[in-house]
């Protein structure tokens, strides 16, 4: 790419409001490229210095929060994670579908994560009194490393905005969910058994409702092996079904 | 919206006593009702993955026996008489073959009732996912629809042809096939179905690979990439022989039309069966027999 004669890109954003009752309509938005930059640089010049409504959402600015996923020319991904270089002079951006619409590019993925974390139990289940005073139990270091592979997960919801499944069932629990129940299932503070596991993700809404169409896998911005992670999932699962 | 609070049996369990009770790490009995989840989806989602295998290894041994057509009209004779036990049993019985094509109408009938679950299920569905296909540009995603729609052309094509052969198990050899081929203009549809068998399939057990994780290697990835790369070598192996074979029996049945129906006798009409014996690699037109009829 040439450096002395900067590209002029066009930010194709998709525009609403539900709140103030604004139909979804496009809109371009003109500004020049710089040395390194990303989406979320770009999308923070047109709120400086062209529309300040313009709705989207940052918080680390290093894909770490998860905060930034948005239809990306129509890929989910981490505007904050994505440099404009990579992309033609006219990139469209979209909300993630699924989620709830808060407005422009700005969606509601806490929530819907907030709804998987307690339909899926994502948290330790142990009988045991807890005993604050006690030194924690050592792990393995492979062990520990296995479960923080998959802890890394930062509910961005680009897998489940990814996933032709889920967009045609709503109630399909996503690769998202499918990981977190991989990620406790490592845990060997989770006291709960593959038949436990299969209480909640065992039926066509649950594991066996993924098509294996991969848009999860391809998408994540970490890397997370959810198509492995499904596989062995449906292994154990089939294996609690044939019992 | 459906991931609701009050839809998560944890909570309910939670909200039915005052918020300082809830305890750090809810126990078993709390979390779970009593209540068991049914086993079928497991067995139902193993029989789909089982039945499109079985499907599949059946498509290539058959690819196989209808293309020794190639060899010889001597061998295909043969192979369909091996079918009906003529090697073993004192007369062939076409019945056997009947029965064979009965069970793999039975698994194909399981197979596509199982599928079913797996189709749009409405209209919005259906746009839903076209959408998704058409903007996310993403290669498996995009295996699946063809998938989908191979899927549903095969209900009819692979139907047609099963009940064809369930019902007529002694029409089956040289002249017999070639003619329901040619005179009985079954190739449009043959076509068809050997484009809509060999995509399904191959897209089918390269899903199959990935669904249960039978990856060769440790990279997954690399993996994947490779096991894609088989399965379109794997599609247009099959598709050319398929081509091959649908256009040696084409031939002899554009040869054998004027005496459509005749069946074929091995070593019996000496003129047709040695002057076509090597099916495609005869031209129709430069058959002296046929002149001679
Ligand atoms: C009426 C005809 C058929 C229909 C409607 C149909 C439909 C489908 C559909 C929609 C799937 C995807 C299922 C999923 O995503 O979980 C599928 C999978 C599959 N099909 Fe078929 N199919 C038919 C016939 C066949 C035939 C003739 C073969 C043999 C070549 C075959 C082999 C397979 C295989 C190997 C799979 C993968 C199984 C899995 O994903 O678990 N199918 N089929
Ligand atoms: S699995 Fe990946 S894509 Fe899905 S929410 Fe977690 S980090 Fe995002
Ligand atoms: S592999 Fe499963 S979870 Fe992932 S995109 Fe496909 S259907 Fe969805
Ligand atoms: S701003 Fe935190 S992940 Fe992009």
């Amino acid at each position: 790419m040439s450096t002395d004669t900067p590209r002029q890109l066009t930010l194709r954003i998709l525009r609403s409001s539900p709140g103030e009752g604004i139909a979804p309509h496009w809109q371009d938005f003109h500004v020049e490229e710089a040395e390194g930059m990303t989406l979320f640089i770009a999308l923070n010049e047109i709120r400086d210095t062209l529309d300040p409504s313009l709705q989207f959402d940052f918080v680390c600015r290093a894909g770490i929060c998860g905060s930034c996923g948005m239809l990306i020319d129509g890929r989910p991904g981490l505007a904050c994670r994505s440099l404009t270089r990579d992309f033609g002079p006219l990139i469209t951006l979209a909300p993630l579908p699924v989620f709830a619409l808060i407005g422009d590019l700005s969606v509601d993925t806490g929530s819907w994560m907030r709804g998987t974390a307690e339909r899926l139990e994502t948290w330790i289940h142990s009988r045991a009194e807890a005993d604050l005073m006690a030194v924690e139990a050592p792990m393995a270091p492979e062990l520990a490393e296995a479960i923080y592979e998959l802890d890394r997960c930062i509910e961005c919801g680009c897998c489940v905005a990814g996933c032709g499944t889920l967009r045609m069932r709503e109630d399909f629990v996503g690769a998202v969910g499918l990981n977190k129940i991989a990620r406790f299932r490592l845990d060997p503070r989770d006291e709960r058994s593959d038949e436990d596991y299969y209480e909640l993700i065992g039926d066509d809404n649950g594991v066996f409702g993924c098509m294996s169409l991969l848009g999860c896998h391809d998408v994540c911005p970490k890397g997370l092996p959810l198509q492995t992670q499904i596989a062995f999932l449906r292994r154990r699962m089939v294996a609690v079904g044939l019992k | 919206m459906t991931r609701m609070l009050e839809r998560s049996a944890a909570l309910s369990a939670a909200v039915a006593r005052p918020a300082q009770e809830i305890p750090l790490s809810l126990t078993h009995a709390a979390a779970h009702p009593p209540r068991r989840r049914s086993r079928w989806p497991a067995r139902l989602d193993l029989l789909q993955s089982a039945s499109g295998l079985f499907l599949a290894l059946f498509l290539v041994a058959h690819m196989f026996f209808v293309s020794s057509i190639l060899i010889s009209q001597e061998a295909f004779y043969t192979v369909a008489r091996f079918f009906e036990g003529a090697y073993f049993l004192a007369t062939p019985q076409p019945w056997i073959v009947s029965c064979v094509v009965g069970g793999v109408l039975a698994v194909f009938v399981l197979h596509a009732w199982l599928a079913l679950r797996k189709f749009p299920a409405s209209f919005r569905q259906y746009k839903a996912f076209a959408e998704h296909r058409t903007r996310l540009r993403h290669d498996d995603t995009g295996l699946w629809w063809l998938q989908l729609w191979t899927g549903f052309a095969l209900f009819f094509l692979a139907g047609i042809h099963l009940y064809g052969m369930l019902v007529h198990p002694e029409m089956i050899g040289p002249y017999e096939s070639a003619d329901r081929v040619w005179t009985g203009s079954m190739w449009p549809l043959y076509l068809l179905l050997l484009f809509a068998a060999e995509i399904h399939g191959s897209i089918g057990l390269y899903r199959l690979a990935l669904k249960w994780d039978w990856l060769p290697g440790r990279n997954p990835d690399a993996a994947r990439r490779r096991l894609r790369l088989l399965k379109t070598a794997f599609s247009l192996f099959f598709i050319g022989l398929g081509l091959v074979s649908l256009l040696a029996y084409g031939r002899l049945g554009i040869a054998h039309a004027e005496r459509a129906g005749e069946r074929y006798v091995p070593g019996g009409d000496g003129r047709l069966a040695t002057t076509l014996a090597g099916g495609a690699g005869v031209m129709p037109a430069h058959v002296p027999g046929r002149q001679g009829d």
